[in-house]
């Protein structure tokens, strides 16, 4: 029992997770800011408004040791949602273990390590895939052998969920991000190690408010997990078969309309992951009621804790074996979503396994998420408070003067910048030089192992960015696909055939095709609502600049000049529009381009109120689930500012 | 009103901060936007450039995931270190249902924000069946009087080359390897052998060497062993591309300049000309023989719109 928490500074998430354990936790699940899961210093360009936003800023092991001061690692099961950057926070958690006088042998945890989500859905990666797989099989066979509790990586087909994937997507591409990994890892570890090496690789998977299909879900991937273990990897011993997996219930159905329905689908879908023995989660992280608003209070983080605690110590769910077995009906759900998954791993390895298939995975995914967005917006698929039963009494919850968020001092950024500026200037720099250069070398050589290097960069006093920085020199920079190139079209209907008929007439009054720049600004990879629009606006008739994720303001600034657009799209789910939205305005300004820009993202009312005062022309929230009427707005808006008289108006 | 003629002699002087604002006047395809769009192409033609424009015109061009993306990435740095500006017209296919379209090339392509040395502009195919749009013709030819280096990135193999050798003095294929496509249309004849051809991926090793062999003996069988055959990675650490660049202006180098560009003008109206005014029309002329004849006896400066309109007052 855990929540997935940090914030700000390492010592005001280390003041956190001491009150957490005093709650009784009984683990530490640490969340990192953006620069470092991909790889920047707090003082770095792209680093700008992220600073200590969605986690904890750790720019080297004094951060660290500042982290997880007073904790008895020893005795902590601490898992760390880092994937890119993985191999250096690990190292820096051994140091700062290690210097505290804790042996290696008795460190638990997880890193989640799982590098192909990344490009398919969340965003933080830093290398390409090669060497990105190569980091991951170098941490599990130092891992298995050096830090034998440790489970070095955890499959998430969480992310999938999330972005959109259907059940069978969800098992395919996990399990085949896992033959991906194992058979990475098969060429670095001798043989006989190997099957305890499949014993170690543990998921991270999403439950969502379908809550008995999502059961079976589980039970199917169990199914499929130990097949692949035994014919394609020959392992035999039971311990090493088992299905290991922790869950974090789903967080795309909460919604930001009522949020306090969202306790109820976090209950239902915790359920999902607990109700059968035969599968049921090891670990369970459960959201907060309001992160469809904004950061989560503690206040919020302890209800959802609460939750768990009811169920494991009020109800009897835990005093039965397995209560679906011999049921039909189970059974029978079970085995129709074994073979779609077996038929769509199958696809996967006709285009050469997860790696090179994720391109194919991407694409897959995009169109499955179209098609629920559309069917929510049909009304197709309910959402309760969102496009069904909609009118509400005002909630007592948001009535607070936080609005019912936490909100973080924007000041931390300029303590962390000048905080690591202070840490490079007092160390011994000979001695950081020498380390990362043997990096170097190290990534240069792939017959080497990364993790040896990478702790002594570490115990040197390197930084976060100096380690990624001394990487990306050798394996180069990379940008995944997006996917959106090549979704399907939406399926013609009234709106959308009337919408293209308005995108028409303004662009005939332009003299050319209305052209829109989306993007997204800061370090946020969670491209999937950017996808969306760019998709949909596309399907509307629009020529659309599709510029991807992690764009600082200036090559936004330049792309809408060089492009010629006439409406600028941006979407930022990390907290950090308020620091960046405002010097995305002004570089546009400064480049003098005149066009509406709109915003999309996670943001309260009170800063979409300053965003606009800002000069943003529309911002829209997840309450704003209607794709076509954004678009709509946007037409408006280019005609609008163009003088074009307007687009006749939805009939 | 936006004043076509001033873009055009901004661009003529060397000025690349007008170039964004000179692509809106030649997308625009309203009259006023057309007649802007002729004052500003009429500055950077061959008659007020005295002269053809000295920039190198480059078609890049081969099936979706070849890596020409990547390959454009590494160009950009070898051509700016080596001090050259280069502008890219990237040019994706328009959905044939809703006509728009979505244009992810210059995600892809790694340029310096901060650098005014590089211009990116991403452009739809529009609905014409096939080949390049009059535009992107238009486009390169403005573009072609401010920047060093013009690029023009088409999707498709087969046909789309024919296109874009109307409009750039070099034409590369990219060849992914292991995909046999190219092979096999150079063999039938359904493709033009292209100036240059480009392997990419390299570091696969044994697949790239296998298409790169391949390619080389359909040349010879074709009678076209001069034609190069590179290979290159774009991953690091880069290969081929030095290689690359060095072809690339040996092809130009040895190119009677005026006479392919006088070609290539006379071909662009002659097809301006069928597309708009139809077969029937070329007939009125006397057929495509002597309408090639007809602007044969024109001055070798003439403009593509000046030909047409030679085309269309004989048509009449």
């Amino acid at each position: 029992m855990r929540t997935y928490a940090g914030h700000s500074t390492a010592r005001e998430s280390n003041a956190l997770y001491r009150k957490n354990l005093e709650k009784g936790q009984t683990g530490l699940s640490i969340a990192f800011d953006l620069p470092t899961q991909t790889g920047y210093d707090p003082d770095h360009e792209l680093a700008r408004g992220e600073v200590g936003k969605v986690g904890v800023s750790i720019a080297h092991k004094g951060d660290m040791h500042t982290l997880l001061d007073g904790i008895p690692l020893g005795e902590m099961n601490t898992s760390m949602t880092i994937n890119a950057t993985a191999a250096w926070l690990l190292a820096l958690y051994l140091t700062v273990a290690e210097e505290n006088g804790v042996d290696r042998g008795a460190l638990q945890g997880t890193t989640q390590n799982d590098i192909i989500k990344e490009f398919l859905s969340r965003g933080t990666y830093a290398f390409p895939p090669g060497p990105s797989l190569r980091l991951i099989a170098d941490m599990i066979a130092f891992t298995v052998d050096e830090v034998p509790k440790w489970n070095p990586i955890n499959i998430c087909s969480y992310h999938l969920q999330e972005a959109g994937a259907t059940p069978a997507q969800e098992i395919a591409y996990a399990l085949s991000t896992a033959i991906a990994v194992l058979d990475a890892a098969r060429e670095r570890v001798p043989e006989e190690t190997f099957p305890r090496v499949f014993g170690r690789i543990s998921f991270f998977v999403n439950a969502g408010i379908r809550f008995v299909e999502e059961h079976a879900k589980l039970r199917a991937m169990g199914q499929l997990w130990e097949e692949i273990g035994r014919a394609r990897y020959g392992v035999t011993d039971e311990r090493f078969l088992r299905f290991r997996y922790g869950v974090q219930v789903n967080s795309l159905g909460l919604t930001e309309a009522q949020p306090e329905n969202n306790v109820i689908r976090i209950v239902l879908e915790a359920l999902a992951v607990t109700m059968g023995r035969d599968a049921r989660a090891r670990a369970l992280q459960l959201p907060a009621w309001n992160e469809a608003l904004g950061l989560p209070r503690p206040w919020d983080q302890q209800w959802s804790l609460r939750i768990q605690q009811i169920l494991a110590f009020e109800t009897d769910l835990l005093e039965y074996p397995d209560i679906f077995e011999g049921s039909v009906v189970m059974d029978g759900l079970v085995s129709e979503i074994v073979d779609a998954a077996r038929a769509e791993m199958a696809t996967v390895e006709e285009h050469g396994g997860a790696v090179d298939a994720v391109n194919y995975m991407k694409t897959q995914l995009v169109e499955s998420h179209r098609a629920r967005v559309a069917a929510i917006e049909r009304g197709d698929l309910k959402v309760v408070g969102q496009n069904v039963f909609t009118s509400t009494e005002p909630s007592p919850l948001r009535e607070g003067s936080d609005g019912g968020i936490l909100t973080v001092d924007p000041a931390v950024e300029e303590q962390q910048k000048d905080a690591v500026t202070e840490w490079r200037s007092s160390r011994d720099q000979s001695a950081v030089d020498a380390a990362l250069s043997q990096l170097s070398e190290a990534a240069r050589d792939d017959s080497i192992n990364i993790m040896p290097a990478t702790l002594a960069c570490s115990a040197a006093g390197a930084t976060t960015g100096e380690w990624a920085g001394a990487l990306r020199e050798v394996f180069g920079e990379y940008r995944a696909p997006t996917g959106v190139a090549d979704a399907a079209m939406a399926p013609d209907d009234e709106a959308l055939s009337e919408l293209r008929d308005r995108v028409e007439t303004v662009s005939e009054g332009l003299g050319r095709r209305l052209k829109i720049l989306v993007g997204k600004p800061g370090l946020d990879g969670h491209s999937n609502g950017a996808e969306q629009i760019a998709v949909r606006a596309r399907d509307a008739g629009m020529d659309v600049v599709y510029e991807g994720i992690r764009l600082t303001p200036a090559r936004i600034a330049q792309a809408a000049v060089q492009e010629g657009v006439h409406v600028v799209g941006l979407s930022i789910l990390s907290g950090s529009h308020l620091e960046l939205i405002p010097s995305v305005l002004a570089e546009l300004r400064d480049a003098g381009v005149d066009v509406p820009v709109v915003v999309g993202g996670i943001i309260p009312e009170a800063d979409a109120e300053k965003l606009r005062e800002a000069g943003v022309a529309r911002v829209y929230t997840p309450k704003d689930f209607e794709i076509s009427r954004i678009m709509g707005d946007i037409v408006d808006l280019v005609a609008d500012r163009n003088g074009l008289a307007a687009a006749p108006a939805a009939a | 009103m936006t004043d076509g003629a001033a873009l055009g002699r901004r661009l003529r002087e060397g000025d690349r901060s007008a170039a964004p604002a000179a692509l809106n006047v030649i997308e625009d395809r309203s009259p006023a936007g057309r007649s802007a769009a002729l004052e500003l192409l009429a500055e950077v033609s061959t008659a007020a450039m005295k002269g053809e424009a000295p920039a190198h015109l480059i078609g890049v061009t081969g099936p979706p995931g070849a890596g020409k993306s990547c390959l454009l990435s590494a160009l950009v740095a070898a051509w700016r270190a080596a001090g050259r500006t280069v502008a890219i017209l990237a040019v994706d296919p328009s959905s044939k249902r809703s006509g728009g379209s979505l244009l992810g090339d210059r995600a892809r392509i790694d340029h310096d924000p901060a650098d005014d040395g590089v211009l990116i502009r991403s452009t739809a195919a529009g609905m014409r069946l096939g080949g390049l749009a009059p535009p992107t013709r238009e486009a390169a030819e403005a573009l072609a009087a401010a920047f060093d280096v013009v690029v023009v990135e088409t999707v498709g193999v087969g046909q789309s080359e024919t296109d874009v050798e109307q409009v750039c003095d070099t034409v590369a294929v990219i060849v992914q390897p292991g995909s046999g496509d190219t092979l096999q249309f150079l063999k039938a004849g359904i493709m033009e052998v292209p100036d240059i051809l480009v392997v990419t991926k390299a570091d696969l090793g044994d697949v790239a060497l296998a298409a790169r062999r391949d390619l080389a003996a359909a040349l010879r069988s074709l009678g076209r062993r001069e034609t190069p055959v590179l290979a290159v990675s774009s991953l690091p650490p880069p290969s081929g591309v030095d290689e690359l660049v060095a072809a690339l202006d040996a092809h130009r180098a040895a190119l009677d300049l005026p006479a392919v560009r006088t070609r290539q003008r006379r071909l662009a109206a002659l097809a301006e000309f069928t597309f708009e005014s139809g077969e029937r029309a070329l007939r009125a002329l006397g057929g495509r023989r002597e309408a090639e004849k007809l602007l044969a006896a024109q001055d070798p400066a003439l403009s593509v719109r000046d030909l047409l309109a030679v085309l269309e007052q004989q048509s009449r």
